[in-house]
């Protein structure tokens, strides 16, 4: 599957990986829900870490759609809630 | 729950596809987009360089400060050959005083710095994107204008849509992160302009003078002494006036 980390990139990953990538989102999740900054900032770090050293980077030109985003790692634990509660990290005010 | 990644994979997609898909007019819109891109990086760029002002004023603050340090621990050593204890004793607490502010500054400074560096290298990634992001565009226009207007393109589209989103959002983060910076920054800057820091030893308070008139009698004892030397008279030296109380 294609991972997207933001305005890094995209890399391509393997089935394994990309399982690896569930389980750690299942953690920062966790994280989130626990209030605990240093373990969200420490998952995204790991979640990032593991698909630069498993995957194989895309061209910064290519436009395959990816399978899924892995959000920046410094998200502060407000946008984090955010996210989980279906606010949205981006404003509605994006360019039409 | 669907997990951070899940929800911020849903999100995303749902705005880049929105984003093309409502537009009358594809090309315009990734043209704008890409117009728009440049325009935001070239605030993150002149926010990075305000930061950069902002440090170096911060260095100057260190220097004055040394030099207080320095000042304050060159006149407790002349009290103390003055036989003035007391002011030497003052002139040390408030040369500790300065110190640790200015370890406190420094500390911070350092910290400034580290967050630069990263914002420097993010916004190098981000001009990288946004120049592949021209390319990008021009290919997915001749693809519209080929399949003409409102046909869909597939996979192209929701690629460039996934691109638009994506630098879009690196580049507010980018430029939000430099404002904090710099408000930071002059946060700092303030605090040792402002009398939460204050200059001891420019505060001319009684004590002050009193450091200033052991410093300036000694260093007239001083040249005293060595032309007395010089004219070869071999009187006692250093017999100092600093049990006086000044006047100024």
């Amino acid at each position: 599957m294609i991972v997207r980390l933001l305005g890094e990139g995209q890399w391509r990953v393997d089935d394994a990986v990309a399982a690896r990538l569930e389980e750690l989102d299942e953690e920062v999740a966790k994280a989130v829900e626990a209030n605990d900054e240093a373990a969200l900032w420490q998952g995204l770090q790991t979640l990032a870490d593991t698909v630069r050293s498993n995957g194989e980077r895309l061209a910064d030109d290519d436009l395959s759609p990816s399978d899924a985003i892995i959000p920046p790692e410094d998200l502060s634990l407000e946008e984090a809630h955010e996210l989980l509660s279906g606010e949205g990290l981006i404003p509605d005010r994006e360019r039409a | 729950m669907p997990g951070l990644m899940g929800r911020f994979t849903l999100i995303l997609k749902s705005k880049f596809s929105k984003a093309l898909d409502r537009a009358e007019n594809p090309s315009e819109t990734l043209d704008y987009s890409y117009e728009e891109q440049r325009r935001q990086l070239q605030n993150v760029k002149r926010g990075i360089a305000d930061v950069t002002t902002a440090k170096k004023r911060l260095e100057l603050q260190y220097t004055s400060m040394q030099q207080q340090v320095d000042k304050l621990d060159g006149q407790a050593r002349q009290a103390l050959g003055a036989g003035r204890e007391d002011l030497a004793r003052e002139a040390l607490t408030r040369k500790t005083a300065v110190q640790s502010q200015l370890d406190g500054i420094m500390q911070q400074g350092q910290q400034l710095e580290a967050q630069q560096q990263k914002l420097i290298e993010g916004e190098r990634t981000l001009q990288a994107k946004v120049e592949a992001f021209r390319t990008q565009k021009e290919v997915i226009k001749a693809q519209y204008s080929a399949a003409e207007a409102q046909v869909r393109i597939g996979e192209a589209a929701t690629g460039i849509g996934e691109q638009m989103a994506d630098v879009g959002l690196a580049i507010e983060r980018a430029k939000d992160k430099t404002e904090s910076m710099q408000a930071r920054a002059n946060a700092i800057d303030e605090l040792t302009t402002s009398g939460a820091l204050e200059d001891y030893t420019s505060s001319g308070d009684d004590i002050d003078r009193q450091l200033a008139q052991i410093s300036q009698s000694s260093d007239v004892d001083d040249q005293l002494a060595k032309m007395k030397a010089e004219i070869g008279q071999g009187e006692a030296p250093k017999e100092l006036a600093g049990g006086e109380d000044p006047k100024p």
